[in-house]
């Protein structure tokens, strides 16, 4: 087996404790924690799948290894909406019919999230190319991009 | 029933699982992995056509933390057919668990099975292989030359109907059909063409890859969790393979991420239950993107030569098309991909005189399957391509000649009898067609009457508008069979049990409107269970446009049987005639008024008062139809002329899929369905190395479109009634595919006289067409 080693980084705002090897990727230890919100589509930073946020920044949990998350602070799909209380951007995605298969749907919320955070009013060229590095084939994106404008319309998230 | 009468059909309601999967819910296979399941990693073969002369396993065996390795030397050898279709298979069993040859690079050698993913890698890489190597055969012509190397050589393969099949050719099918005479047709003309095509290998690329969970239960079963289109058809494989009853293997698909065609195959699943069984364990095994692109299903590259007359009016008077389709290493989707490209296509335009001829090769490449359009792609590519050029010779606009010559309601097609699934087609005579209106919407939207002639263009920078019109079919008629069970609960909910496989297309939630329209109910007291070989009545699967129109009108007729209960029950509690009551909305009320009771009610009179049985009915449908869904497209491209590079500026999808049962999703399933067709023709292309590798197995360099490409797309739904469907309901999801490639090859042509006759429009192969069509300016 490998060495594991002791960990920390605050996960969805509580500070946490890991043991992880060198080469686990930040992914890997999150869907063994049992957060599988992040999905595995490539493994090589080309989907988006597997977004989450680090530190404010929308990052793919797949090319990062867990150390380097290490003294930071990392979000993912299950810390910001609940069944009851679904952030705007979820809700936006739902009501607006941007979930086909939505395998890809929580790594576009937290992307979305984290560019809206820093800039709430994006262009629509910007908006496109925060986005691209989020994949989906199921929608050819028409409604996910509507129901982030109207998002941001309506005074962007939280 | 009239269109303003409906409650819950024709709503736009948000799809039912669309909140849990925003939120990342648990719900896909590798979401539901137990911890201690065992990993899967496969040998796959680094060659085209080899013959495995020995394989050493044993050090692979010693390894830590492996538990299983699989082979062919200790597994039953089984000839079976991977597609997911109707049994028997119109498809040849050519396929071996394991087998003592490889035909392409990616083709399974052997599996391993060990505590964690390292250790299965780590093993995989101790086994010893010595391959004898033998020629291999890339392109269809090659190998079905005399002479080829023949690539299935195992006695033990078969056929299980009888079609035409010579393995010893390479030959998978052969079909041909003529109705009138084609020479006759073409010497009556007054323009005879002769064009050939060619379109190219392509990914489905759903974003979530193969992926399959087996665990054995406390009962000693095998439960199979996995990411298919067909559960029921994997059932019946799996049992083939492993060469156990049906009885002990349960599948179940839980949300799955994208199909488009690829997961109607059993891949994966007889590995991870075979080695549950070794185990005792559960078992994982999930493609990497890379595995994904070698070994997964791929689109059909096929040839298309067209050979048709026009008379100076327009009139067609000879429709011949010859395809030959490369289907890879095996062939489960050879014949009934190769049928389509007549069946789909062909019908489209009245013609006295019709001919096809399809032939299908194997090759080393990989394998070819079953991706929506289903080889109606790329042969609108090569018709609506030929129209076009056809129109400009005739000094017609493309939109008013193809108007003159498609198929209206109330006519037939000979196409439809002759073609058949490996046998001979249902005929059928056309119910709801508004073409004419989705090709006068779509060219309102796109602003056709701005369409100059390319010769008046000049400058570095050119637009071009482009049409294609389009059809398709809804299920496989007198072969598909869809069922849905449907259970009234005490507080007047119901539980709707549907074989039918939702992909992320929202058919739970389509299946569930009907339902819901059909007792009387609202869509929020509906509980939807799907796929699942123990819980729910049989569906055929995903695939053929089938599920709004055959599962559909299952779903339908259980609920009206349902409905009909419900008013019995409520008859007895009212003491008034059933004729007298009406359900609407979760309420009995008698029509005249004086009496109204709640579903809750009614529900639990039935289950503890008096006469006490559980409502609940069960229904079953085939089709004796498959009505075609019919489209316009049209697409405005900007061509820069020095580099070849194409832009499309707009795009619009005016689609008659009879009543849109749910109008949201509908536009949702054009809209991808679209940008799927757009980004094959531009930027989707399997490139092979001199052996057949792959050489962009990666989301990197194999381009899908994203939101930053995509040009606005937008979906217009032209409302018409197709009276054999649910509701009015055609399907919907197949057809958007198709006008990528023709749109797009029309609009270049209109901006720079550039003809594209090969896929995909790289700049390069625009260029050269452009440096081509400047020759002759």
């Amino acid at each position: 087996m490998k060495p594991l080693h002791e960990i920390r980084f605050t996960l969805n705002g509580e500070p946490r404790e890991f043991l992880v090897s060198p080469d686990d990727k930040l992914l890997e230890v999150l869907r063994r924690e049992g957060l599988t919100g992040a999905k595995h589509g490539c493994g090589t930073g080309s989907c988006g799948a597997c977004t989450v946020i680090l530190d404010g920044r929308a990052v793919y949990a797949c090319l990062l290894y867990a150390f380097q998350a290490e003294g930071r602070s990392v979000e993912t799909i299950e810390g910001i909406g609940g069944f009851d209380h679904p952030h705007p951007i979820q809700k936006a995605l739902v009501e607006g019919g941007a979930v086909q298969c939505g395998f890809c749907t929580p790594g576009m919320v937290l992307s979305a999230k984290a560019l809206l955070a820093g800039n709430p009013h994006p262009s629509d060229e910007e908006l496109k190319v925060h986005m691209d590095g989020n994949l989906c084939r199921c929608t050819g994106y028409e409604k996910i991009e509507a129901a982030l404008r109207r998002v941001i319309a309506a005074g962007g998230a939280r | 029933m009239n269109p303003g009468d409906l409650k819950v059909v024709n709503k736009s309601a948000v799809k039912i699982d669309a909140l849990s999967l925003a939120l990342g819910r648990p719900s896909y296979v590798a979401d539901l992995k137990p911890a201690d399941a065992l990993w899967v990693k496969m040998l796959w073969s680094p060659h085209a056509h080899a013959r495995i002369v020995s394989i050493d396993t044993r050090a692979a065996e010693r390894m830590p933390g492996v538990k299983a390795v699989l082979h062919h030397g200790n597994v039953p050898r089984v000839a079976h057919c991977t597609a997911g279709q109707g049994y028997p298979e119109p498809s040849p069993y050519d396929t071996f668990m394991f087998d003592t040859k490889v035909r392409y690079v990616g083709d399974r050698v052997a599996a391993v099975a060990a505590e964690t993913r390292e250790q299965a890698e780590a093993a995989v890489k101790a086994i010893r292989v010595e391959y004898e190597l033998l020629k291999p055969v890339f392109s269809a012509d090659e190998a079905l030359a005399e002479g080829a190397p023949v690539i299935h050589d195992e006695p033990d393969l078969s056929i299980p109907i009888p079609v035409p099949y010579e393995p010893g050719r390479n030959l998978v099918a052969h079909l041909d059909m003529e109705v009138g005479s084609l020479a006759r047709g073409l010497a009556e003309a007054d323009f005879r063409f002769d064009r050939t095509f060619e379109t190219h290998y392509a990914s489905h690329t759903p974003l979530e890859t193969y992926v399959s969970l087996a665990q054995i239960d406390a009962r000693g079963r095998i439960v199979i969790t996995t990411s298919t289109q067909v559960p029921f058809h994997c059932r019946r494989i799996v049992a083939q393979c492993l060469q156990i009853p049906v009885q002990r293997i349960r599948v179940v698909k839980p949300r799955i991420g994208g199909g488009f065609g690829c997961k109607q195959e059993m891949l994966l699943e007889d590995v991870v239950a075979l080695l549950a069984l070794r185990t005792g364990r559960p078992v994982f095994w999930e493609l990497t993107r890379e595995e994904h692109f070698r070994t997964g299903r791929t689109r059909h590259p096929i040839r298309i030569r067209l050979r048709m007359g026009v008379k100076r009016d327009g009139r067609i008077t000879a429709f011949g098309m010859e395809a030959t389709s490369n289907t890879g290493a095996y062939g489960g989707h050879g014949l009934t991909v190769i049928g389509c490209c007549g069946s789909k296509v062909l019908p489209l335009y009245r013609a006295d005189n019709v001919a096809f001829e399809g032939k299908v090769a194997y090759t080393n490449l990989p394998v070819c399957g079953a991706y929506r359009g289903f080889g109606a792609t790329q042969a609108f590519f090569a018709v609506e391509s030929l129209m076009d050029e056809m129109a400009e010779v005739l000094g017609m606009d493309p939109v008013a000649f193809r108007k003159l010559n498609h198929i209206r309601s109330g006519e037939g097609s000979p196409v439809f009898e002759a073609l058949g699934e490996g046998k001979k087609g249902v005929p059928m005579t056309i119910g709801s067609c508004a073409l004419d209106a989705c090709i006068e919407a779509g060219a309102r939207a796109i602003g056709w009457e701005r369409r100059t002639p390319w010769r008046e263009k000049s400058g570095r920078y050119r637009r071009g508008l482009g049409m294609c019109c389009l059809m398709q079919g809804s299920s496989i008629p007198e072969v598909d069979m869809g069922g849905a069970s449907i259970k009234m609960n005490e507080d007047g909910s119901f539980n709707l049990l549907v074989g039918a496989t939702d992909l992320g297309t929202g058919s739970d939630t389509v299946l569930a409107q009907i339902a819901a329209e059909a007792i009387g109910t609202t869509l929020d007291k509906m509980i939807v269970h799907s796929s699942d070989t123990d819980m729910t009545p049989f569906d055929v699967g995903a695939y053929a446009s089938s599920t709004t129109y055959l599962s559909g009108e299952a779903a339908r007729k259980a609920g009206e049987k349902v409905r009909r209960q419900i008013l019995e029950v409520a008859s007895g509690m009212l003491d008034v005639p059933v004729e007298d009551l009406d359900a609407a909305e979760g309420v009995v009320a008698s029509r005249d008024g004086r009496h109204r009771l709640p579903f809750s009610e009614i529900a639990l009179h039935s289950l503890y008062l008096k006469d006490q049985r559980q409502i609940m009915d069960t229904a079953s449908h085939i089709t004796h139809k498959s009505p075609p869904p019919f489209a316009a497209h049209f697409a405005e491209v900007e061509v820069d002329t020095w580099t070849g590079a194409v832009k499309v500026l707009d795009y619009v999808a005016a689609v008659d899929c009879g009543t849109a049962i749910n109008p949201a999703l509908a536009e949702g399933q054009t809209e991808g369905g679209v940008l799927n067709g757009i980004s094959y023709a531009l930027t989707e292309e399997y490139l092979f190395n001199p052996k057949g590798r792959m050489t962009n197995a990666n989301l990197t360099d194999y381009h899908i479109m994203s939101m930053r490409d995509k040009p606005p797309i937008r979906v217009i739904l032209v409302p018409s009634y197709e009276a054999t469907g649910p509701y009015g309901a055609k399907s919907v999801s197949e057809i958007c595919i198709n006008g990528g490639m023709p749109a797009i090859a029309n609009a270049i042509a209109n901006a720079t006289g550039a003809r594209l006759r090969a896929t995909p429009f790289t700049p390069e192969k625009v260029w050269r067409a452009i440096q081509e069509t400047s020759k002759i300016r």
